[in-house]
């Protein structure tokens, strides 16, 4: 960790805007060998009651977890992580796709050499990661 | 019909190592857009103390969704995979997950319960190195649809 980096409670982490498309999705399927056609098959989507494809959940805890990894330097220092999927990330057959904002904050020191980072992703103005957390080790 | 709370505390049989390779890692870094060199330069790695080129926090569950299918797929649990929702997901981290480990892991049932009509069913996902080091506990909370919810 470099030492320029400011891990004290209340930091803000700068915050991160993700773009994803039907490609991104796609592309995260063949990279997670999680092939379920409600990311990336329209009528499949439908046909469950979805209004459209979904974003993997997986893919937005992925995302989500960048705004720590680019603050911190160093990913090896995120020994815990973890969130609830509250909402699905619509994602519409364009070129704009779906517009992911993550924010975070350092809300705890848990004085075991780790700090504890509340992460919120929002699509649409509503959060959809419930709950999010990394402890990241800063000593 | 509901999940049978029985299965509470199973283990299932340890899966087949799993080789992390470079490629794979920088594959799943593309995907989720993730810059840093620690994931694709071995060097900028080894610069921060690893081993070789480390995987995202998330790269677990490529580790942990194939072992967890034998529990989706017990045909004695009874479960219906296509009402399967993800519900949350925790990875802790005992290391990172390093190019050229050899992963084994071991699903656990932790938890089953039942609320308004939907099932939920908590899988627990030792990964371990073939040597023993334990690396991730991947937890998965899934949430089974009941028919009618």
């Amino acid at each position: 960790m470099s030492p320029t980096i400011v891990t004290e409670v209340g930091t803000e982490l700068p915050p991160l805007s993700v773009r994803l498309t039907r490609a991104d999705l796609v592309r995260y399927a063949g990279a997670s060998l999680d092939f379920n056609p409600i990311h990336w098959n329209e009528k499949t989507a439908k046909d469950v009651g979805l209004p459209d494809v979904i974003a993997h959940g997986m893919l937005t805890m992925a995302v989500a977890s960048r705004i720590v990894a680019e603050w911190i330097g160093d990913p090896g220092a995120i020994v815990e992580y973890g969130c609830r999927f509250g909402r699905p990330v619509v994602v519409p057959n364009d070129d704009e796709g779906a517009l992911v904002e993550v924010t975070a904050k350092v809300t705890k020191d848990l004085e075991d050499g780790t700090v504890k980072v509340n992460i919120n992703a929002s699509f649409d103005g509503k959060s959809v990661l419930t709950g999010a957390f990394a402890r990241v080790r800063v000593g | 019909m509901p999940l049978d709370p029985s299965f509470i505390g199973r283990s299932y049989p340890p899966s087949q190592p799993y080789d992390v390779s470079r490629e794979k890692i920088r594959e799943f870094a593309d995907a989720i857009g993730a810059t840093s060199p620690a994931y694709r330069d071995a060097e900028a790695a080894k610069a921060l103390g690893h081993g070789d080129v480390i995987a995202p926090p998330t790269f677990a569950i490529v580790v942990a969704m194939k072992t967890n299918e034998t529990v989706m797929f017990d045909p004695e649990l009874k479960l219906d995979y296509s009402r399967v929702v993800h519900g949350d997901q925790n990875f802790t981290h005992h290391r990172p997950i390093t190019a050229g480990d050899q992963l084994v892991s071991v699903a656990h049932i932790d938890a089953i319960t039942s609320r308004m009509g939907n099932d939920m069913i908590t899988v627990r996902t030792e990964i371990s190195t073939v040597e023993g080091e334990p690396v991730t506990t991947a937890k998965s909370m899934l949430v089974v649809r009941g028919e009618d919810a």
